[in-house]
């Protein structure tokens, strides 16, 4: 029998590092660095690698929200969903000449309303999450369908459309510079509060964490609303950026997302992961898409190493694991 | 261009069974650039459509043509504009000296236009255009005004002048599609289409599963309908394939914008009667050479210039700084198998 080691206070050796997943991690962005930088002579350029940042923060912004989501031993398929209603009451509420400030604030209420939609559900009839939002994927993108139907919108404030495609300084951009401070917030309250104590308690066992005294209810509905909420901030950068919305936009996001935190050593099931290995594998992800798209790969192929690699880095435990059982 | 990684694990059984990972042996060696050639991306919606296939071709000839042209021919694996985006971006940071997009979204494609024209690359669109800001110059494949006319004539000569029709197009925000709809519409309200009636407008978004539902929709919303005119090589083959697939032939004609290699077989079963395109082994030739043209600073691109293209004669640029190759050109039971051969 395999002992299972309690995370907290484990004794300090060298070794141990190396089994932590952020350092397998870490190597395999270490990797990809070293190897794009000696196929692509266009790679390590300081405004090339800025750039390729617009291209995964929007994404990395709802991965954070939606590793505390995983951790709690659920899951949010409805994520893009969000983003297309949120444009669209962007791109109307601009339409119909609201100030900037009310403009934000309704397209940010949209998103708060649609993750709350989907944990009243899932905590007041207690169905499994991810057929409500199974459901609400669709409902979401259907809103938006219906809404715009064949129009699209191409009108945004201008400070929209200037978060969306400008840099702080001229180097960092806005939607970066908010991923990397809400990362370091998100991490604080992962690792260093009671509130990431109870979230990961949940997510290891529900039941017994409601006989402790959390609200299981509460926190499960209240994380549901924070991904709506972040959704919601996704869709405004990427509204900005792209300067259009049509109720197709950020298509497929979802899994990309969910493949950002899986990637990060979250635990599919909940209990485990952190925010560190999760920004890790956004870094990884978007330096590996960068990197085949200098190498003119084509966007199939970007898919396939993604897919390789989740199942790599995921499965390499388990992989050595079943290597050590057949040699013993 | 070749690396191997290999990770080796070291298994030690004895005492603590520690595993010793050790990431080794990168074995890299570098890639080798053509830096002296010019590098000409030609982006299109989206890879493994045949129509843009094509267009690949007349680009790589058009290449060897002039001579000391390298190609890069990709596209993004969906057909949206962030995806487009992605690409566009990575050109740029390759520093790539021309790029000619095909566009999914004309408005959404007009900030990354600009950040490339701000990096000194020469930005044409081709075939779906990007607004103005975007780009240099626009080639539409052939005038807008004759592709609309054309697809309403071909429509009467297929189902006759009496009876119901709709259309099947590309995505609802599709730059080309909705401009040719308009002539569309212009040229349906001429009184020898009296007798005809337009019941219906659905999108399929260059997406065959989608093309085919929208298709089986209209179908069943409409179980009079005579014709679909599908102003696009994706939705012209799905409607021909619905209505062979629901025993239609001959009931309801299918015609637009398609390819004749995918349309061959249609025509055959008599789901297609005629339909049309320009051809797109010309319109790649013709983007390549005209972003070789403008990139090499001998033109620049603007209203009033006529540009030798090679072998498709002077393109001259007209409004908007925009210009037409040619006219659409009409396939049917009797030329068919012969262009089938080639595009």
């Amino acid at each position: 029998m395999m002992k299972n080691l309690i995370p907290d206070n484990p004794p300090f050796k060298l070794i141990n590092i190396l089994y932590k997943k952020e350092f397998i991690l870490f190597m395999v962005f270490l990797s990809i660095i070293i190897i794009n930088s000696n196929i692509s002579p266009y790679f390590l350029d300081l405004y090339n690698l800025i750039d390729s940042t617009f291209l995964f923060s929007e994404k990395a912004i709802i991965a954070l929200s939606m590793t505390f989501v995983i951790i709690a031993r659920q899951i949010d398929l409805s994520v893009a969903s969000i983003i297309a209603v949120s444009s669209c009451v962007l791109g109307y509420t601009t339409s119909v000449g609201f100030d900037t400030y009310l403009v934000i604030s309704f397209t940010l209420l949209s998103g708060i309303l649609c993750g709350a939609f989907n944990g009243l559900i899932i905590t007041r009839f207690a169905i499994p999450s991810i057929i409500v939002t199974i459901g609400t994927m669709s409902l979401f993108r259907g809103l938006a369908y219906s809404f715009l139907e064949d129009q699209y919108y191409n009108k945004f404030p201008k400070f929209v459309v200037s978060l969306g495609s400008d840099y702080l300084f001229g180097y960092i951009p806005y939607a970066f510079l908010t991923f990397i401070i809400m990362s370091l917030i998100f991490a604080f309250i992962l690792h260093r509060t009671i509130i990431g104590k109870r979230i990961y308690s949940i997510g290891n066992n529900p039941d017994s964490a409601q006989y402790t005294g959390i609200d299981v209810d509460r926190y499960t509905f209240i994380l549901f609303t924070l991904n709506g909420l972040f959704s919601a901030v996704a869709a405004i950068f990427l509204s900005g950026r792209l300067s259009s919305v049509r109720p197709n936009i950020a298509f497929g996001w979802e899994l990309e997302i969910i493949t950002m935190v899986v990637l990060g050593g979250v635990y599919i099931y909940g209990g485990s992961g952190s925010i560190l290995g999760v920004v890790i594998s956004i870094f990884i992800l978007g330096m590996l898409s960068f990197g085949l798209g200098l190498l003119n790969v084509p966007g199939v192929g970007i898919i396939i190493f993604t897919g390789l690699l989740l199942i790599l880095s995921i499965g390499f435990p388990s992989f050595v694991k079943y290597f050590r059982s057949k040699n013993e | 261009m070749l690396f191997i990684s290999i990770m080796i694990i070291i298994y030690r059984r004895n005492k603590m069974k520690k595993i010793l990972l050790v990431l080794s042996s990168f074995l890299l060696i570098s890639f080798n650039t053509y830096a002296d050639d010019m590098r000409i991306a030609l982006v299109v919606k989206g890879l493994g459509i045949g129509f843009f296939e094509a267009a690949a071709e007349g680009g790589e000839e058009a290449a060897k043509e002039i001579g000391g042209i390298e190609v890069i021919y990709t596209g993004p694996a969906t057909t949206t504009a962030e995806a487009q985006i992605e690409v566009i971006n990575s050109l740029i940071a390759q520093k790539v000296d021309a790029i000619a997009i095909s566009a999914n979204d004309r408005d959404a494609l007009v900030p990354i236009g600009k950040k490339a024209m701000q990096r000194g690359i020469t930005v044409i669109s081709w075939d779906s255009g990007i607004g103005e800001d975007g780009r240099v110059m626009n080639l539409d494949p052939s005038n807008t005004a004759l592709i609309g006319s054309s697809n309403i004539k071909w429509m009467k000569n297929s189902m006759g002048d009496e009876g119901e029709f709709a259309i099947l197009s590309a995505t609802s925000q599709a730059t080309n599609q909705n401009a040719w709809i308009e002539e569309m519409k212009k040229e349906f309200a001429k009184p020898e289409y009296s007798k005809m009636k337009w019941v219906d407008t659905v999108y399929g978004d260059d997406l065959f599963d989608k093309s085919y539902q929208e298709a089986l929709g209209l179908f069943k919303k409409h179980p009079n309908l005579k014709g679909i005119i599908a102003p696009t090589s994706v939705g012209i083959v799905a409607a021909a394939k619905a209505v062979e697939d629901q025993g239609l032939v001959g009931k309801v004609f299918v015609t637009g914008l398609g390819l004749p290699s995918e349309m061959k077989a249609h025509v055959k079963s008599g789901a297609a009667i005629q339909f049309g395109i320009w051809n797109p082994i010309d319109l790649g030739y013709s983007a390549v050479y005209l972003s070789h043209q403008i990139a090499s600073g001998a033109f620049k691109g603007q209203e009033g210039e006529c540009i030798p293209t090679g072998r498709m004669g002077e393109i001259c640029i007209g409004a908007g700084n925009s210009a037409a190759m040619a006219d659409p050109f009409i396939f049917d039971a009797s030329n068919i198998d012969k262009f089938a051969e080639i595009f």
